[in-house]
């Protein structure tokens, strides 16, 4: 067996994705991405204040999560893009809830 | 191989309609679905339905499958007769769509021919050439966030051979995990995806970070907490105690008169990184047990003259 440790790029808060690189990373095509801009579903960052160009959009991380859900969403379900966007939402909700909920439980287990 | 009772696993008798079983798969597809459901199986339950419904969404297959008859039962050592589907001719060739390779044997065994020509022409049209990204989970403790880590991860990736016939790949990769990842995030690893076609560069691995439960920590964002039990005369009179981290114990400093729920935070000794985590001690009063003649007495003494009503503000 190979014994080669690969290193890989952390993707963490300040990494941001170029629409092509999100695109490529979802397998999905360019027009779909800008569906879920439009959509509200994906924010670009700062794409708003500057009146940035599709071309020089950058994505967070979370849209990466964001993109991946939903296209699994929509494939799976078949769910159209506003039922997405909702889903999306509320999913984020629960889980902050949850996270919230963990924190409380630490307390009562015993 | 096992035989597998589609109709079971989806719930249905076995005269449903088409429209039933459409509705079936729906619903179950919503609760199973990976990204909503918080059920440990749910990505196998979820791949399981998908394969029932891939088999009796299409009233040909449904009838071959039937053909089978109604006495196999599921998990049942299975092997095709001899000519099963005789008389039935797949218009799809095979796999209509989906992620061919999560079904089960049992299913390549009856639909799995002509699969290579179904998936042809299946092609992104954005990016026809490069490799596509995989993406995977890889399961860490939270203490390999701490001191970093590395990993052996074993995966499947399908691949056409030479006839056009889908095959299993395994491969092992080692993988260094950074200190101060989080959960959720991810990693990429450059040209670890499907090779590209023509000579294009070759699709990335996306690993998605997730914790094992920890026995005593409980992790949000890049911060960590602990349910610390202290003794009811360390609270009330302060004490210095030992406290466990992810990387090595501490002392902490309880002030007399700390409560049952109090927060203390150990700013920093969260997960490290450029902004480090804080640690959160959750302090909880613990009695000691009142099992023996003099423990009894102890209390007793305390009721006696320590006179005391927890219950004053209820107005009782």
């Amino acid at each position: 067996m190979q014994e080669i440790i690969l290193n890989g790029i952390l993707l963490d808060e300040e990494t941001e994705l170029s629409l092509n690189e999100l695109c490529c990373a979802v397998s999905s095509s360019a027009e779909w991405i800008i569906e879920l801009v439009e959509e509200g579903v994906l924010e670009p960052v700062e794409a708003k204040m500057f009146r940035l160009q599709q071309t020089q959009w950058r994505f967070s991380v979370n849209s990466l999560q964001r993109a991946h859900t939903a296209i699994s969403l929509q494939r799976d379900l078949g769910i159209n893009i506003a039922g997405v966007a909702l889903a999306l939402d509320l999913l984020e909700e629960i889980e902050k809830l949850e996270s919230r909920l963990a924190r409380f439980e630490i307390n009562e287990k015993s | 191989m096992d035989y597998k009772d589609y109709y079971k696993i989806m719930g249905i008798e076995k005269n449903a309609t088409q429209s039933e079983i459409k509705s079936a798969y729906r619903k179950l597809a919503r609760k199973y679905h990976p990204d909503v459901s918080k059920e440990t199986d749910a990505e196998i339950r979820f791949k399981e339905v998908g394969e029932a419904y891939e088999a009796l969404k299409d009233p040909e297959k449904r009838a071959a499958y039937d053909q089978l008859g109604a006495n196999w039962k599921a998990g049942q050592d299975f092997h095709p007769p001899p000519d099963w589907d005789a008389g039935f001719e797949f218009s799809g060739g095979g796999y209509t769509g989906g992620d061919a390779s999560a079904y089960s044997d049992f299913f390549e065994s009856l639909f799995g021919r002509g699969f290579g020509s179904a998936q042809h022409g299946q092609q992104h049209r954005s990016h026809s050439a490069r490799g596509e990204d995989h993406h995977a989970k890889v399961m860490i403790d939270l203490e390999d966030a701490y001191l970093g880590a590395s990993r052996s991860i074993t995966l499947q990736s399908p691949e056409l051979d030479n006839n056009g016939h889908i095959i299993n790949k395994q491969r092992t990769l080692n993988v260094k995990i950074p200190k101060g990842v989080k959960e959720g995030q991810r990693i990429r690893l450059s040209g670890q995806g499907s090779a590209g076609m023509g000579g294009a560069t070759a699709g990335d691995l996306y690993l998605e970070i997730a914790f094992n439960a920890h026995s005593i920590y409980k992790v949000d964002g890049h911060d960590v907490y602990l349910d610390l039990p202290i003794t009811p005369w360390e609270a009330a009179l302060g004490a210095k105690v030992k406290v466990p981290t992810p990387n090595g114990s501490v002392d902490l400093t309880i002030a007399a008169g700390t409560s049952s729920g109090k927060k203390l935070r150990l700013k920093g000794r969260g997960i490290p990184g450029k902004t480090p985590g804080d640690f959160y001690v959750i302090t909880q009063i613990t009695l000691p047990p009142a099992d023996n003649d003099a423990a009894k007495e102890l209390y007793r003494k305390m009721e006696q003259e320590l006179p005391y009503n927890p219950r004053s503000k209820l107005g009782v």
